[in-house]
C-alpha cells in the first residue's frame, strides 16, 4: 500500500512502488488533468508539485512520492493567477501540455514572483508546447505576475 | 485466458480495404425536417433552442485548438441574433449530417471548417432568426416589420413589448423553414469579426477537460502493442507465456500490426509486452537510414516521371534564355508529435460498438470501426473527444482499428495507448521531397520559363489510390499545382509563361500523410527559395522580383506590400543579421512573412529575431484565433525549420523521444507580429496557412546575412556552416 497527499487529501493506494506518480495520479486517483507526453520528463506535460516544487511525475515512482505534498492542476484553485491569466490571454490552444505548462509557471512565480525576462525563458525551456502557445505563455506569465502583485 | 486469435487473412481482406473518403462535393441542406424534435426548436442539426431559453450547437468538425467550435458558434449566434451567454457548443456524433460541405465528408482537415460551414450556418442562423420574428408577429398580431430580433429576443418596440427565444421557441417550430432567409449585412455583425474568447478555454485551464487519454469505462483493460522495429518486419519468435504470466495481464494476442497485450493496469501491460521479448526479423529494406533516403531520392531525379503540369514550352524557353539557374533542394521527413499520443478507446458488445476516441475523421473511424467489431456502422457510436493536437495524424484511422481489434479479442472495453516512442516511430510523417528546378530570365530580369522536377511519396496511396492520376499525386505537389480549379488555390502564383512540371513517386517504405499545411509546407520552401535565387541572378530586390511576376494577382501582391511594410523591408540591418521574404498561397488564404535572422558565421548557428507576417483569408470570423492560428503555424514551421528531421537505421526508425526529435523551445521562439489585410474575397482557412511562408523567409534571410544558399532543411548550426564554408 502506498500513500500519498494529493491537493490536501490522503489517499491509500494498492500499487507497486515502482509505478510512475503520473500513472497512480490518472488511472488509481483519476486526476487526469496530469498529462503524459513523453514519460522521459523531457515535455513537462506531466508536470505537479511536489513540496512546492514542479517536478515531472512521469519520471517519479510513486514510492518516492510518499510523505510529500503533491498538488496537481486540479489542486490549483481557479482563481489562482495563473488559471486567471490563462484565461485573460487566451493562451491555450489545444490544450493538452497546458496543465504542465501552468503547474511550471505557478512554481515559477511563487518562488520568484518578479520573474526576469531570463529567468522565464529558462524556466519554460523545459516545456513542450506543439500548438506553438509561447508567445502567449509569456503574456500569460506577465498578467499572471501582475494578478499576483494586486493580490498582494 | 480465452484468446481468440484473428486469421491473418480475414485482416487482410478488411485492412485491404480503401479508406477512401468521398471527394463528391456535397449539396449542403438547411431545410432539415428529420433534426426537429418535440419540445424544442431544432430547424437543423447545428443548433436548437428550449423552452428554458438555452442554445445547444452541435458542431461536426473536430476541437483540437484551432477554435473551430467557438467560430462555427459565432456564426451561428451572429445571424440567429442569439445571446452568447445563453449558448452551449457540443461536439456532435459521426454522422452523414455533419458532413463539411468543403470536403464531402465529416473530417477536419484542410483547413476546411470554417471556409466550409460559413456560408451553412449563415443560412441556417438566419432562417432560425427570421421564423422567431415571424412567431412573435403572428403572437401580438403586428406586421413582421416591425419586430426586430436583438440578442435573444424579440421585440416590438412601437407596443414597448418582447419575448425571448425560449418563449418563442415550441411555436416558432411549428412555421416553415424559409428557403433564403435575409442574411445580415456586414455591418449588423455583432460577433463575426470581433474577438470572441474561446469556449474551450475554461475547462481546459481548469484540468478537467477530456482528451482521448483520458476517458474512462467502467471494467475497462488497458491495451499496448509490441511492434515491428523495421519497416515490414515479422516476428520470429516471442515468449506468449512470460507475458500471460505477469500480474495483471489478460489477453496477449498476435496480430498483423504486432502482438497486442490487453491488462488491467498499463502498468502490467508494458511489463507484459516487455516479457514478450519478440525478436523480429530484418524488414524489408533493412540497409535504409538516413543516408540511403536521401541517396534514392538523389537517384530518383535522375529517372524519368510523369507530367504534371505543361504550360508554354519550358525547354525551349529555357535555351532562349539570357540567363540559367538551376538548384536541387531536399526536405526530410519530420514527425507529428502531437503532445498527446496516439490513443482510443472502444467497447465491442454483441449489438453496438463504442469508441472514444481524438480523431479528425469521424465518418471513416466509424466505417472501419464498423468493419472490425462485425457490425453496420448504424450499430457504432464515435465519441469524439477533445484533440491533444491534431497537425494531420489524427485524419489517419490506424488506433481505432488497433482499439476495435483489443476490445474484441478481449472481450472488454479497451483503452489502447501509445507510448511517445511508438508516437514517433509508427507515426505517417510529413513526406520527404527532393526537387530540381531550372529557370530562365531575359534581359530585363523576367522569368520565362521554369522546368520543375518533384521526387515525394505518395499522400494520397492510403487515403484514395484514385487521387493518383497517370503517376501523379496532386497532394504530393500542393503548393506547386492543385486539382483544376480548385477554390484552395495550393498553387505557384506567379506569372510565368512557359511551366512544366514533372513527378515521380518514390518508393521507400516510409509512410507519409497529411502534415499541418501537407506538401504546401516542403514546397513552399523549394519555390520561395528558387525563386529568391532567381531574384538574385536577375540582379533585383526579393520583394521587388515578386511583385514583377504577380501584375494580375492582387492577392499574394497585397499582403507582400503590406509585410514589407510593416516590417521595414529595405531597411538598414546590423552586420550578421538578415532579412528574407517569402508568400505562399494554400487553403484559399494568402500569407507573406518576412524574418529577421542572426547568424553567427563562426558555429553556423541560427538565431530567428522577428518575424512579421500579413494574412489574407477574405472574412474572418474571429481574429484573435486567427492570430493565434498564426502564431502557432509559425512556431511550427520554425521547429522543422530550424531542427527537426527523423532519423532512420537498419530499414525502421531510429527516432525515439523528445529527446533526441528535438522541437523547439521558449528560447528559440522569435518576435511575431500578425497583420490582418481585410478583403472581400472569398472565405480561406487559417489553421495551415501560417506554415509555408516561414521556412522559406528564414533560408532567404540567412542567404541575405551570410550569402550562403542552404537548399535543405532543417538549418542545423553544421548545415548552415558548411554552406558558409563552400560559398
Amino acid at each position: 500500500m502506498i500513500s500519498l497527499n494529493v491537493n490536501g487529501k490522503n489517499y491509500k493506494v494498492d500499487v507497486s512502488d515502482d509505478v510512475p506518480l503520473l500513472w497512480v495520479l490518472r488511472d488509481y486517483l483519476k486526476l487526469t488533468g496530469t498529462k503524459f507526453g513523453c514519460g522521459i520528463g523531457e515535455c513537462g506535460a506531466c508536470t505537479v508539485h511536489i513540496n512546492g516544487k514542479a517536478e515531472r511525475s512521469c519520471t517519479i515512482p510513486v514510492g518516492k512520492a510518499q510523505g510529500k505534498k503533491i498538488t496537481t492542476i486540479e489542486g490549483l484553485p481557479e482563481n489562482h493567477p495563473v488559471k486567471k491569466a490563462w484565461i485573460k490571454e487566451q493562451v491555450v490552444q489545444c490544450g493538452y501540455c497546458q496543465p504542465g505548462i501552468m503547474m511550471q509557471v505557478a512554481a515559477l512565480i511563487s518562488s520568484k514572483p518578479k520573474p526576469s525576462a531570463d529567468q522565464v525563458i529558462n524556466a519554460m525551456d523545459d516545456v513542450i508546447c506543439r500548438c506553438g502557445t509561447h508567445p502567449r505563455i509569456k503574456r500569460g506569465i506577465k498578467a499572471a505576475v501582475e494578478f499576483m502583485r494586486k493580490e498582494g | 485466458m480465452m484468446n481468440k486469435p484473428i486469421s491473418r487473412r480475414s485482416f487482410l481482406k478488411i485492412t485491404g480495404l480503401t479508406i477512401a473518403v468521398s471527394a463528391t462535393p456535397f449539396g449542403y441542406n438547411v431545410i432539415n425536417a428529420s433534426a426537429q424534435k418535440e419540445g424544442s426548436f431544432k430547424p437543423n442539426v447545428w443548433f436548437e433552442i428550449t423552452p428554458n431559453n438555452r442554445i445547444t450547437m452541435t458542431m461536426g468538425p473536430s476541437e483540437m485548438g484551432q477554435g473551430t467550435h467557438t467560430a462555427l458558434g459565432m456564426v451561428i449566434a451572429d445571424e440567429l441574433e442569439a445571446d452568447w451567454k445563453q449558448v452551449k457548443i457540443m461536439q456532435g456524433p459521426a454522422s452523414e449530417a455533419f458532413k463539411n460541405p468543403a470536403m464531402g465528408d465529416q473530417i477536419t482537415v484542410a483547413s476546411s471548417s470554417v471556409r466550409g460551414f460559413y456560408d451553412p450556418l449563415r443560412k441556417a442562423g438566419a432562417a432560425g432568426r427570421a421564423m422567431l420574428v415571424t412567431t412573435a408577429a403572428q403572437t401580438w398580431k403586428v406586421p413582421e416589420e416591425e419586430c426586430t430580433a436583438f440578442n435573444g429576443t424579440v421585440k416590438h418596440k412601437k407596443s414597448n413589448r418582447s419575448l425571448t427565444y425560449g418563449q418563442l421557441c415550441l411555436k416558432a417550430a411549428k412555421l416553415q423553414i424559409p428557403k433564403e432567409p435575409r442574411l445580415k449585412n456586414e455591418s449588423e455583425f455583432r460577433y463575426i469579426g470581433k474577438p470572441v474568447p474561446r469556449v474551450d478555454i475554461p475547462e481546459k485551464v481548469s484540468g478537467k477537460a477530456i482528451f482521448g487519454l483520458d476517458v474512462k469505462v467502467p471494467d475497462m483493460l488497458y491495451g499496448v502493442i509490441a511492434r515491428p522495429p523495421a519497416y515490414g518486419a515479422k516476428p520470429v519468435s516471442f515468449d506468449q507465456k512470460a507475458a500471460e504470466g505477469v500480474k495483471g495481464v489478460r489477453n496477449v494476442v498476435p496480430t498483423p500490426m504486432g502482438v497486442i497485450v490487453c491488462a488491467e493496469t498499463l502498468d502490467a501491460a508494458w511489463k507484459g509486452r516487455n516479457a514478450l521479448k519478440v525478436q523480429w526479423d530484418k524488414g524489408t529494406l533493412p540497409q535504409m537510414d538516413n543516408n540511403f533516403i536521401e541517396k534514392t531520392f538523389m537517384e530518383d531525379l535522375d529517372k524519368p516521371g510523369s507530367v504534371a503540369a505543361k504550360v508554354g514550352d519550358a525547354q525551349k524557353a529555357l535555351g532562349e534564355a539570357q540567363k540559367k539557374i538551376e538548384a536541387t533542394y531536399f526536405v526530410p521527413f519530420v514527425a507529428h508529435t502531437t503532445m498527446e499520443p496516439m490513443n482510443c478507446t472502444a467497447h465491442v458488445q454483441k449489438d453496438r460498438c463504442d469508441v472514444w476516441v481524438p480523431t479528425q475523421a469521424q465518418l471513416v473511424s466509424r466505417m472501419l470501426a464498423a468493419q472490425f467489431a462485425e457490425l453496420p456502422p448504424e450499430k457504432v457510436q464515435i465519441h469524439t473527444t477533445l484533440l491533444g493536437c491534431g497537425l494531420g495524424r489524427r485524419a489517419a484511422p490506424d488506433f481505432v482499428i488497433e482499439a476495435v481489434v483489443a476490445s474484441k479479442v478481449s472481450g472488454k472495453p479497451v483503452k489502447l495507448v501509445w507510448t511517445r516512442e511508438e508516437d514517433i516511430k509508427y507515426d505517417f510523417f510529413r513526406a520527404a521531397t527532393c526537387q530540381r528546378i531550372q529557370a530562365g530570365l531575359d534581359s530585363q530580369g523576367r522569368l520565362t520559363g521554369w522546368s520543375h522536377k518533384a521526387i515525394a511519396g505518395s499522400i494520397m496511396k492510403d487515403i484514395d489510390p484514385k487521387g493518383i492520376i497517370n503517376g501523379v499525386d496532386i497532394m504530393s505537389l500542393w503548393g506547386l499545382l492543385d486539382f483544376p480549379n480548385a477554390p484552395t488555390n495550393n498553387r505557384i502564383m506567379y506569372e510565368i509563361p512557359n511551366f512544366y512540371v514533372e513527378f515521380l513517386l518514390s518508393n521507400l517504405p516510409i509512410p507519409v500523410a497529411p502534415w499541418r499545411a501537407v506538401q504546401n509546407g516542403p514546397n513552399a520552401f523549394v519555390i520561395e527559395c528558387f525563386v529568391d535565387e532567381a531574384a538574385h541572378a536577375a540582379g533585383k530586390d526579393p520583394l521587388e522580383f515578386r511583385l514583377q511576376h504577380l501584375k494580375n494577382n492582387m492577392r499574394p501582391r497585397r499582403v507582400l506590400e503590406t509585410v514589407a511594410e510593416k516590417a521595414g523591408w529595405g531597411k538598414p540591418i546590423a552586420k550578421g543579421q538578415g532579412r528574407g521574404i517569402a508568400q505562399h498561397c494554400c487553403f484559399g488564404s494568402y500569407v507573406a512573412q518576412v524574418a529577421e535572422v542572426s547568424v553567427n558565421q563562426g558555429n553556423g548557428g541560427v538565431k530567428v529575431n522577428r518575424i512579421v507576417a500579413a494574412v489574407d483569408c477574405g472574412p474572418f470570423v474571429n481574429p484573435d484565433t486567427i492570430k493565434a492560428q498564426i502564431e502557432g503555424g509559425i512556431i511550427e514551421a520554425l521547429s522543422t525549420t530550424l531542427k527537426e528531421e527523423v532519423m532512420f537505421a537498419n530499414g525502421g526508425v531510429k527516432s525515439e523521444n523528445f529527446d533526441d526529435y528535438k522541437i523547439i523551445r521558449m528560447s528559440e521562439i522569435p518576435e511575431i507580429e500578425i497583420h490582418i489585410v481585410k478583403s472581400k474575397e472569398a472565405i480561406g482557412g487559417i489553421g495551415e496557412p501560417g506554415v509555408p511562408p516561414l521556412a522559406p523567409a528564414v533560408a532567404n534571410a540567412v542567404f541575405n546575412a551570410t550569402g550562403a544558399r542552404i537548399r535543405r532543411i532543417p538549418l542545423t548550426p553544421q548545415t548552415v556552416l558548411a554552406a558558409i564554408q563552400k560559398k
